[in-house]
């Protein structure tokens, strides 16, 4: 059916912080998604599943992407694509994560 | 039997001390949140086993955590702080305007009497409240229409750090913002006032003007809450009714820059401050560690040395990390930016360290529990 088709399970990478504040025994963790995967959908999905993900990796006020958060899938810098702009397939399909980075910076 | 619980905010987490009421032998909790920055954790007069923690981070932005035993566990609560309505802009360093934008909590003030209210002071300067148990935070705008389009940040960010609950008088508060000043409202934050007169700025373009000081912090005695101490970024203050007018009481300080301070527990005329030798070096004058109090309530003032470095320390002592507890002879608490936390359990005749090699301390605030 048209609606099966349209869900997917999506994974996603989350840094070490991430990791401990959303209590999460692994970094890997797997969404369930409807629609066309985009990056704002996994956010969304993400922030649905882990309120208290809710503004640390997308600004509370502005929506974007905090200026030290990296995303990247299938070794492309995703960081600055269009947030509804699709995934690439193979992240869309599960076969590879979304990788949210906490940028290397400072000291 | 009473007992100490010490809430240590520092550049890498947070840690918890307790003693019994010697205040000889801790206890050392923590890290909790390794990592993150702990700017400020407070525990809530009305229920001592609810602490708010706000935890921040340049990379992820802030955290507001909860606890309800006495920080044996955490539950990370709401960090919307939306400002009310289109907050404008507010004067950059270099004068232009810059729209207002939320960056980090600097300081938790819970009600005295509501473990679920609380109060976050932030930067960019605002004032927030929580009567969900820090669910969900609403903004106190009437605070930034005091001239808040001309307010211009300090050296550390335009921060609110300072919050004031009167415990006699519950409509009334007083807040401090660097580099704006010092306000007051009389009617629960829903109308303000600038309550600056008689501070005197040389580095600003008018050093009397109603706003623009860079107030670091003011310190209160819930028994006497007309009575205010305050550290400016250079001059030791106090004020005698509320804030309306401020005479200068630094007296014999070897420096009257600083940011620290304190009001002893029992006595409200003894008072504590550090003094930093200057806003270009942020650290103790003669490279000496020196607590300096008053017993009359400012300008005579005495070194207080015993068990404190007296050569090559050069740390800081920030703004929000000097606390007192509530016994009898009164303790006497603050962090170093070195990571080393004091304690004098006789009113600062003799101090030793508690612990020596923590991260930077940003935040030091003590409970004292039955």
């Amino acid at each position: 059916m048209a609606a099966d088709l349209d869900r997917h399970t999506v994974r996603v990478v989350l840094p070490y912080h991430l990791t401990t504040l959303a209590r999460c025994s692994t970094s890997e963790v797997e969404l369930e998604l409807a629609g066309p995967v985009t990056l704002a959908a996994v956010l969304d999905a993400l922030e649905a599943a882990y309120p208290m993900l809710a503004g640390v990796v997308r600004d509370r006020a502005t929506g974007q992407r905090r200026p030290l958060v990296r995303f990247y899938a299938c070794q492309d810098d995703l960081s600055n694509s269009a947030p509804d702009a699709p995934l690439p397939d193979a992240v869309a399909a599960g076969r590879e994560p979304l990788i949210i980075v906490g940028a290397i910076a400072g000291g | 039997m009473s007992r100490i619980r010490v809430l240590v905010g520092t550049r890498k987490g947070a840690f918890i001390l307790t003693s019994d009421a010697a205040r000889r032998d801790w206890q050392v909790s923590g890290p909790h949140f390794g990592g993150w920055e702990i700017f400020h954790i407070a525990g809530s007069p009305a229920n001592p086993d609810r602490l708010y923690a706000s935890q921040t981070s340049s990379w992820f932005g802030q955290v507001i955590q909860r606890s309800d035993d006495g920080g044996a566990t955490w539950n990370p609560v709401g960090n919307d702080f939306s400002y009310a309505g289109d907050p404008g802009t507010h004067l950059h360093y270099d004068g232009t305007p810059k729209p207002w934008a939320f960056k980090r909590v600097w300081h938790l003030e819970p009600s005295p009497t509501d473990p679920d209210t609380v109060y976050a002071g932030v930067e960019d300067a605002a004032l927030f409240r929580s009567t969900d148990g820090g669910q969900t935070w609403q903004e106190l705008p009437g605070l930034r229409e005091q001239q808040g389009a001309k307010w211009m940040p300090g050296a550390g960010g335009m921060c609110l750090h300072t919050i004031l609950l009167d415990p006699a008088n519950p409509a009334r508060m007083v807040v401090a913002i660097s580099a704006a000043g010092a306000f007051r409202s009389d009617d629960g934050g829903v109308s303000w006032k600038p309550v600056n007169r008689g501070l005197h700025s040389q580095y600003i373009p008018e050093p009397d003007a109603e706003i623009g000081h860079c107030v670091h912090r003011i310190a209160m005695h819930p028994a006497r809450p007309e009575t205010l101490f305050m550290q400016k970024h250079w001059d030791v203050m106090r004020s005698d009714d509320a804030g309306e007018s401020w005479f200068e009481v630094s007296g014999n300080l070897p420096s009257d820059f600083g940011f620290a301070m304190a009001v002893h527990a029992h006595d409200p005329d003894t008072v504590y401050v550090v003094p930093i030798k200057s806003d270009s070096e942020h650290y103790p004058p003669e490279g000496k560690l020196r607590v300096y109090r008053s017993t009359a309530g400012g300008n005579a003032w005495d070194a207080l040395t015993d068990g404190l470095p007296q050569e090559h320390c050069y740390v800081n002592v920030l703004r929000d990390a000097m606390a007192v507890d509530a016994l009898d002879p009164c303790g006497v608490y603050f962090g170093t930016t070195g990571g080393q936390v004091y304690v004098s359990p006789d009113a600062g005749d003799h101090w030793q360290a508690i612990v020596r090699d923590l991260p930077a301390v940003l935040s030091v605030s003590v409970q004292t529990l039955s």
